[in-house]
């Protein structure tokens, strides 16, 4: 369970930041990101998959979170 | 000689990786690659940030250099105990030339070396007392200082002496921050974790000291340049243009920086970061927790200035667009003069470089200012995202080398053949009698600054001055030459 620093670029995409492991991927997909709710899985560009309890209402970002590998 | 065409590179590396028994071949290969401008991610051709092979040669620092050395290092009112045996801070004492304004013993410290020289019996029974007795110290002997910081070497982690409790309590009698940093130098695998650590204590134990407190003036200009260690004057260099452009640079992190500076870094409305990997935690910290955007800039030739300049402006508003407009132009025919100058003598030339931190990728542009290319780059402690910014700076074809061995940087260049190396001072004497041209880019070679309109000038001459010099014309003995005219003299005499 990393702790994750999501944060947006320049290009206004969600990055996504594992201090620890010195990864840092753009978020493809998420499963929800409404204005209510943002969360569920996420899948980065590399194709690993990832996953959070959906946080309502939605975080402001930059926020560091809690995820859960997708396969877990 | 001409480029080296992608097959080449890559046979080069077969080559120079043969001598290697199987295991090691398998591993090193993994750091060598030959440059593909067309691949997003470094992690697809090289891999960076691992433990370095037991036998090679590396030139790699630990992480208390990178604590110690780097980033807390050139804090200048603040007192960084190498607490531990002498010799750490002694043989890293002041070697980086981290220039600062300042009376050294009185209100600035950056060249002094403060140690706890830990004998036996501070490692049989414990260090802690000698600590807090070396705190009050400092403080009887240099009132003026604004802080203390310990950094630890190897064998604090090892007997597991309670830093920190020691630093808290000391600070709360003395009323000024003491950080411990627990940058023991068997951490991780390079100096590049003392990085991270130094962040990390920094956001600790100073960032947050002065939360809530208003009573310093912002104006919507400020911004803080973040990574810049003043070697040789370098942040000077930059911090002047920033503040022609009209802006108020607040911080300087840390070369000449204080730690009042540091803490006011968070009221800053722009960060600006020169050094990714040594400071990028602490940005992305104030980021998320103080909502600070940050951004990384180049200052090294003018093409890099131009373009990080406008980029900085884009921030602000027109005024400081238009500023950054006059400042280009104001420095503009300084620097063509010097284009001028240098570029017939330099053109062409190649380089191959090897360094840390940043300079693998920012100094390639200053060379492609002067008309030179590198051919070939490496860095001693880069994870990837930095790979991810050098491939798109290279060139196609070009060598990328991650934690190069002394064997293979040295094979590379009998190859490649290079018209000037730029590394380190481990590397600078063996190239010099290989007859090769050498640039130490760690600390400019004893001059500098680099950084900057004014840094610029310092670099093309230096360039210049090494690569045009006529002793590499003398490489070979007077005797082992063959004599002048004697080719005719024999054919006379038949």
């Amino acid at each position: 369970m990393p702790n994750v620093m999501i944060r947006k670029n320049d290009a206004g995409a969600l990055l996504f930041y594992v201090a620890k492991k010195d990864m840092e991927e753009t978020i493809a997909s998420v499963e929800m990101d409404t204005a209510e709710t943002w969360g569920g899985e996420v899948e980065l560009t590399d194709g690993s998959r990832w996953y959070i309890d959906p946080i309502s209402p939605p975080p402001a970002f930059p926020t560091t979170l809690r995820f859960k590998r997708g396969d877990e | 000689m001409t480029a080296l065409t992608r097959e080449e590179t890559q046979a080069l590396i077969q080559e120079v990786l043969e001598v290697y028994p199987d295991k090691a071949k398998k591993d090193r290969a993994k750091h060598l690659a030959v440059n593909d401008q067309s691949i997003e991610q470094s992690k697809k051709c090289i891999t960076s940030n691992r433990k370095s092979l037991p036998g090679v040669m590396t030139v790699r620092g630990c992480a208390y250099a990178g604590s110690k050395g780097v980033v807390w290092g050139p804090i200048k009112d603040m007192v960084h105990i190498s607490h531990g045996p002498v010799g750490c801070g002694q043989y890293s004492r002041a070697g980086r030339r981290n220039y600062y304004v300042g009376h050294t013993g009185v209100n600035t410290f950056g060249t002094m070396n403060f140690t706890s020289d830990f004998q036996e019996k501070d490692i049989v029974f414990g260090g802690d007392k000698k600590l807090a007795k070396l705190i009050d110290e400092i403080e009887q002997l240099f009132p003026l200082v604004k802080g203390i910081s310990v950094q630890s070497e190897c064998p604090i982690g090892l007997i597991g002496d309670d830093i920190e409790a020691v630093s808290k309590k000391k600070a709360k009698e003395l009323e000024k921050p003491i950080v411990p940093v627990r940058c023991e130098g068997f951490r991780g695998v390079s100096q590049s974790l003392g990085h991270h650590i130094a962040n990390d204590a920094i956001r600790d134990w100073v960032i947050g000291n002065r939360d809530g407190d208003e009573s310093f003036a912002t104006t919507p200009y400020d911004v803080a340049v973040i990574g810049d260690y003043n070697i040789g004057g370098d942040a000077w260099a930059s911090r002047i243009l920033l503040e022609e452009m009209g802006l108020r640079v607040v911080a300087q992190w840390s070369g000449d920086g204080t730690l009042s500076e540091m803490e006011l870094t968070p009221k800053v409305k722009l960060n600006l970061i020169h050094c990714y990997r040594s400071m990028n935690y602490i940005s992305r910290f104030m980021e998320e927790k103080y909502g600070v955007p940050w951004m990384e800039y180049n200052f090294f030739g003018p093409t890099k200035i131009a373009e990080s300049l406008r980029k900085i402006a884009a921030f602000f508003d027109e005024t400081i667009q238009a500023n950054a407009e006059k400042v280009i132009a104001k420095y503009e025919a300084e620097y063509q003069a010097i284009v001028a100058k240098y570029r017939p003598r330099l053109e062409g030339k190649r380089v191959m470089l090897y360094v840390g931190g940043l300079r693998p990728r920012h100094v390639i542009g200053a060379y492609e200012d002067l008309g030179m290319e590198v051919v070939g780059t490496g860095y001693e402690f880069a994870h990837n995202d930095d790979y991810d910014r050098t491939i798109k700076e290279m060139g196609n074809a070009t060598l990328l080398y991650d934690d190069v061995t002394g064997y293979e940087f040295e094979e590379f260049v009998k190859k490649v053949k290079p018209d000037l190396i730029g590394s380190g001072i481990k590397e600078k004497y063996i190239f010099q009698k290989m007859g090769v041209p050498f640039r130490q880019m760690h600390s400019w070679d004893y001059s500098g600054p680099y950084h900057g309109y004014d840094g610029f000038a310092i670099f093309a001459r230096d360039m210049d001055m090494t690569i045009n010099n006529p002793c590499w014309k003398s490489m070979q003995a007077p005797w082992q030459k063959p004599a002048e005219g004697e080719a005719e003299k024999i054919a006379a005499s038949a």
